[in-house]
Parts: structure tokens; sequence; C-alpha cells
């Protein structure tokens, strides 16, 4: 599903946040990412999204080298992730059936069908009754859950999630955990960064330091 | 086709409710264009009404010789010989004298005038129609008869008529650089607006681009806001227009009947409406477009 070979990422002036990375996540597979602050996490999950090219090797997603893909692709393989991101990146001047509802607008499906899919991916998280709440009305975590049933809505078969329960409570965070693990279990491969891999016991832990994978 | 439906639906949707969203600036940028475009719009439908009112005038030009109150029948018939003989010259019909005096006896008013006077006033005429209408030629024929003895004034009975018309052109011409000026500041208040909706909505468009949003489905909602917004423009100028056409139809019907005209101002037709509306949306998305491409591609 996501392969690197011999990927190192440098920012400018001349940050190496990734350095020779070479790894292989098959399909269905749960991955969790961990390292301490600043090790690369998160440019490894933009590398998969395309948000970062990668500055020498190759990543490929389904087969599909994102790193030279045209412009105009890159929309059709956004399309198939789930992206969770560090910082949520919810819309503050809509509601929360809204946000879930902007990536069915995108994929362009039909009203009554996007309603009917928002409506169960909030229920999936648990915000069902809040749907009409604006984000800046909920909770740390009920902005988590909010994040992932927008990542979900489209059923991708990918899901990315960067740090999905940072800044929650132990109890809440099980919760979130206990999301992904749903989508693990119906066959959607799943890569998690997080610092607490002891919410997901059952994945493949990997581990990043300064940007090298360790073995 | 249908997800292509839903997605226009879904612009339209959103375009309608940015427009919505702040009611102020959208009531002012309507009114703004919807001035703007009035100013040609009524320019050209009073151009358009002057010509039907002079529908008449533009007749071939013609050149009136007036020959001397004392011109014998030999003279008269040997400027008619000469008349037959200038190349310059069409046609010529020969008005005696006394038709003359008839024709303006018929004239309401003139003939108590006319039976108080002791003599016929009226000289025997001859009514050229010049080959070429061309304003030099006709000028140079009507100097040439003129010199001819017997005959003692050349008028161009067109001369007004060609003024009127050369009028109705600059008008027109000036209407045409009007409407042109005007168009432009139309696409540059879209322009802005968009600029700074583009601006004001950074986080939704890059959010939607992390979520697999085409260029087109985040360019979409921009261009209906465009089009819509000139589309309202077109709208409040015709109102304006109309409104005005109203507003002067009384007057303008007073002063026309003063002058022995029946004349009724009239209204932007449906087509006429339909076209300014047309070009409204057209200039509205333009100035969307080309606000667009110059900011959408900074992130
Ligand atoms: N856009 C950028 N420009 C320059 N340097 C960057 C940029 N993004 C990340 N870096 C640097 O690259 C390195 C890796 O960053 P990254 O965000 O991947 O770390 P991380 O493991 O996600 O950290 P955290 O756990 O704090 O989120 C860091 O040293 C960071 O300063
Ligand atoms: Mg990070």
């Amino acid at each position: 599903m996501i392969q690197f070979q011999q990927v190192s990422k440098r920012y400018p002036p001349g940050q190496d946040a990734l350095v020779d990375v070479t790894l292989d996540v098959g399909p269905g597979e749960l991955v969790t990412l961990a390292g301490h602050s600043g090790a690369g996490k998160s440019t490894l999950l933009k590398l998969v999204a395309a948000m970062e090219r990668p500055s020498a090797g190759a990543v490929l997603v389904n087969g599909q080298n994102v790193g030279a893909l045209k412009p105009a692709a890159l929309p059709y393989l956004r399309r198939n992730l789930g992206l969770v991101f560090q910082d949520q990146k919810l819309l503050f001047d809509r509601n929360a059936f809204a946000n879930v509802m902007l990536p069915l607008s995108i994929a362009g499906i039909p009203h009554k069908e996007a309603s009917r899919r928002a409506r169960a991916a909030l229920d999936k998280v648990g915000l069902l009754m809040r749907e009409r709440a604006m984000p800046i009305a909920l909770s740390g975590g009920e902005q988590q859950r909010l994040a992932i049933a927008r990542a979900v809505v489209n059923r991708p078969g990918l899901l990315l999630a960067d740090e999905p329960t940072a800044h929650l409570d132990p109890d809440t965070a099980r919760d979130v955990a206990e999301i992904f693990l749903d989508f693990h279990q119906v066959g959607v491969t799943v890569v998690v960064a997080t610092y607490d891999g002891a919410l997901f016991p059952q994945a493949r832990a990997l581990r990043l330091d300064h940007g090298r994978l360790q073995p | 086709m249908n997800a292509w439906l839903t997605q226009h639906r879904h612009a339209l949707m959103l375009s309608l409710g940015r427009l919505a969203a702040t009611p102020l600036n959208t009531l002012l940028s309507i009114l703004a264009m919807g001035i703007a475009l009035a100013l040609p719009a009524g320019g050209q439908l009073l151009l358009d009404n002057a010509r039907l009112a002079l529908g008449g005038a533009t007749a071939p030009p013609q050149i009136s010789v007036f020959l001397a109150l004392d011109a014998s029948q030999g003279e008269v018939a040997a400027i008619g010989q000469r008349l037959a003989a200038t190349p310059g010259v069409s046609a010529f019909r020969m008005i005696p004298r006394a038709e003359a005096l008839s024709h303006m006896r018929a004239t309401e008013g003139l003939a108590a005038v006319l039976d108080s006077l002791p003599d016929n006033p009226f000289p025997d005429a001859y009514v050229v129609t010049p080959r070429d209408d061309a304003p030099h030629a006709l000028e140079q024929l009507a100097t040439d008869i003129s010199a001819w003895s017997g005959v003692a004034h050349v008028q161009l009975d067109s001369a007004w008529a060609r003024r009127l018309d050369a009028l109705l052109r600059l008008g027109r011409a000036a209407v045409g650089l009007l409407a042109g000026l005007l168009g432009i500041g139309v696409v540059a208040i879209t322009f802005n607006i968009i600029r700074l909706q583009v601006l004001t909505q950074r986080g939704e468009i890059e959010v939607s681009r992390l979520l697999g949003a085409t260029d087109s489905f985040i360019r979409r909602p921009f261009l209906w806001f465009g089009l819509l917004q000139g589309l309202l423009g077109g709208l409040t100028a015709w109102a304006l227009v109309f409104a005005a056409t109203l507003a002067l139809r009384g007057p303008v019907t007073d002063l026309a009947s003063l002058y022995g005209l029946h004349f009724v101002l009239h209204g932007p037709g449906p087509e006429i409406a339909t076209l300014w509306l047309g070009l409204a949306a057209s200039l509205g998305w333009l100035g969307a477009g080309l606000s667009l491409r110059q900011y959408l591609r900074s992130f």
C-alpha cells in the first residue's frame, strides 16, 4: 500500500527531517509511528499525502510514485486518503455537519446521499447529537473526533492520522484510538503518528529518531 | 453529468450564501455596478429613441435651386437645360412659383400672411438630386450652380439631417466608449471583491485542496459569485433605466407635442434587457476569472 524507497527529506535551508527511510506498509495493516518531537513523523505522513515532495528516493502509494504526480492528478490521490492533521484544520465558519460534508461535496456526491453518509460518520465518532454545533463550541476531544469523522466520511482505503490523541485525557484518548481500531478491523490501512503506542497494542510499531527509521 | 450538476449546485449555493452573508457589502457593490452599467445603457436607449424619432430624416440629399424673382421663362428653361447637361446631376424637378404658393397656402396659418402680400413671394425653383451625395461633392455642385446667371440662391436641403446623423454617430461612439470604460470598471470591482474573498477563504481553499478538491472545484463558487453579482448589477441598471424612462416619459411627450410631434419615450425592450443582463453577468464572471488567475496561484 505504502512504500518508501530510500527516502530523504531536507527542508530549506538544510534541515534534515527524514534520512534514507525505507519501509513497506501492506494493505489492511495498522502501523504506529513513534519518535521524539521533531523526529520526522509529520513529515513522513505529509510525503504520503503529497503535501511535501521527497528530496531523494521514491514514495509509492498503491504503486503510484506520488512525488512525481502531476498537480492535476493530486486531487484524485487525496480523495482515496483519509487525513487527520496534527492541527486538525477544521473550518470554524461552519458547523460540524458542514465540516464533514466538505469531502463529499468535493467528490461530487449528491446531497441526499452525502447527508446520510455525513450523519453516519458523525454517529461513528459519537458526535451526531452535536452536528449543528460550531467547532469552536466543541471540546478538544470532540474537535479531534470531528476531524476523524471528516477523514473517514469518504470511506478511504488509507487512513493517515497525525497525533489524533494528543492533549486528550487517557479515557478520551482510548475512545479515539478505538475508532481507528474499528477501521482497521474492516480492512482500512491505518498509519497513526503517536507518542502513545500503548493505545494501539495490535499495531506494528515504527520508530523514528532524528529522521532515521529505528530497526 | 450528475456529479457535474451536483457540484454546480453546491457552488451556486455556496456563492448565494456568500452574497447573503455580507448583505451591506453585496448591496453596495451591486449598486455601484448598477449605476456604472446604467449610464451607457441609458445613453444607448436615448440614442435608439432619437433614431426612432428621426426615422424619416435620412432621405437622400437634395439641392434646392431658387431662381431670381424676375427670371424670364427663357432663363428658367435655359437653367433646366444646363442642369440636364451637368454630369453631377442625377435628376431634377421644376417647381413653378405658382405651385410653391399654393403649397404654402395649404400650410396652417400661412394663408392669411400670404394673402396679405401684394405679389407671389416665391421664385421658380428646381429641386436637384445629385449623383454623388458625398458632402464635398454636394458642396461643389451647390457652389457651381449658384454661380450660374439667373440663380438667386442655392440651398442644401439635407444639411441639417446630415448634421443630425453625424451627431447621432458621435453619440453612438461616445456611448460605446462609455460602455467600454464602465465595463472595465465592473470587471475591476469584481476583481477586487474576489481578491478579498480569496484572501478571507484561504483556510477553506487550503483544506479543500488537502481533501482532494480540483482547481475547478475551488474556482467554481467564486466564478458563480462574480456572475451572480454581475447579473444583479445588470438588473439594478435595468431597474434604474426603466424608472428613469417612466419619470421622463411625461415631460418628453409634452415637449414633443410642443413641436407638433407625437413621440413616446420607449423603455428597454426584452431583447435589449436580456443582452444587458448577459453582458453584465459575463463581465462579473470575467472579473472573477481574472482575479482567480492572479490570486489562487499564490498558495
Ligand atoms: N516546513 C518546514 N520547514 C522547515 N523545517 C521543517 C518544516 N517542517 C518540519 N521541519 C523540521 O523537520 C523536522 C521534522 O519535523 P516533523 O514535523 O516531521 O516532526 P514530528 O516528528 O512531527 O514532530 P512533533 O512530534 O513535534 O510533531 C523538525 O526538525 C522540523 O523543525
Ligand atoms: Mg508532527
